[in-house]
């Protein structure tokens, strides 16, 4: 099985999820090894997952915590005076 | 998305369903910010977002009755979470909204950034507002159905199942679509960041 670089863009998510069947990921990682621009692709795809996902990126307001709670009493205190 | 590592979730609902209705901080605790994020990523300011998080929680309180064992609580929470933000949104008449049964296609036709010199992105990037705005607008700039999925799966890291199951979608849409993120994500935020990184306090490898 032979697969050009926009067959392994479109294996990007699965290959980085290890959810490919096992003879397309050995293609892909063949692949991979020897195509410089797939394999930058696969870095930067990753590396963008792993920055999102970075509790900083969004952060909650401050105080945000401290409102709902108080929120959640008003609601609580209707429900059972 | 965190676990509560004191009490299992289904005691503490029938705790509070029983009356102990106290509890309800201790149960929602873990899921504040995954809730507020899911709404930020609809309401796109931070007042709006904070006020759609509250309502949604308050919500699922009213209706913990109605919560069912077979899915998690977690996931029960979100779907609320989204529906307040939809709702709201749709009320506002602030953005056109998406067809949620609209199937997009397999991401054919939208090839990645080209980047023959990419480099290792340091995590101490985030520290810098420049990088976290950058990737906080790609994020809002995704249409809605790859956003939710993108959140869900990528953020708030919730499994395939877990996610589609919030979003009432089938997992092959879950896949097509967190696919199709990512590769939106990575054409846009890829240049953008290796600019970003280009001034770099050191190399990671200095002898290349
Ligand atoms: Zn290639």
């Amino acid at each position: 099985m032979v697969i050009d670089c926009k067959h392994v863009w479109n294996y990007i998510s699965d290959f980085i999820d290890g959810a490919l069947p096992e003879e397309i990921r050995v293609t892909v990682q063949k692949h991979l090894d020897h195509c410089e621009i797939c394999s930058a692709i696969l870095d930067s795809t990753r590396n963008i997952i792993i920055l999102t996902a970075d509790d900083r990126v969004f952060e909650l307001p401050v105080g945000f915590s401290e409102r709902l709670h108080k929120r959640i009493d008003l609601e609580l205190m209707r429900f059972a005076p | 998305m965190p676990q509560v590592m004191n009490r299992p979730e289904p005691e503490m609902i029938a705790a509070i369903l029983a009356g102990d209705i106290q509890l309800y901080h201790e149960l929602i605790r873990p899921y504040e910010r995954s809730v507020y994020v899911m709404a930020l990523s609809y309401m796109k300011n931070e007042t709006d977002a904070e006020d759609v998080a509250q309502e949604a929680i308050v919500r699922a309180f009213r209706k913990l009755s109605s919560f069912r064992a077979e899915s998690k609580f977690s996931t029960w929470l979100i779907s609320i979470t989204l529906n307040e933000a939809r709702t709201r949104l749709r009320r506002q008449v602030l953005v056109r909204m998406e067809s949620l049964d609209q199937l997009p296609d397999e991401g054919n036709g939208l090839s990645p950034a080209l980047l023959r010199d990419w480099h290792e992105i340091p995590s101490e990037a985030i520290e810098r507002d420049e990088v976290r705005k950058l990737i906080q607008q790609a994020v809002d700039r995704l249409p809605d159905i790859y956003r939710e999925v993108f959140l869900l799966r990528d953020v708030e890291e919730l499994s395939i199942n877990e996610a589609a199951e919030a979003l009432k979608i089938s997992i092959p849409s879950v896949k097509v679509r967190l696919h199709r993120a990512h590769l939106i994500l990575q054409k846009q935020l890829a240049p953008q960041l290796r600019t970003v990184n280009r001034t770099p306090k050191r190399r990671l490898l200095p002898w290349l």
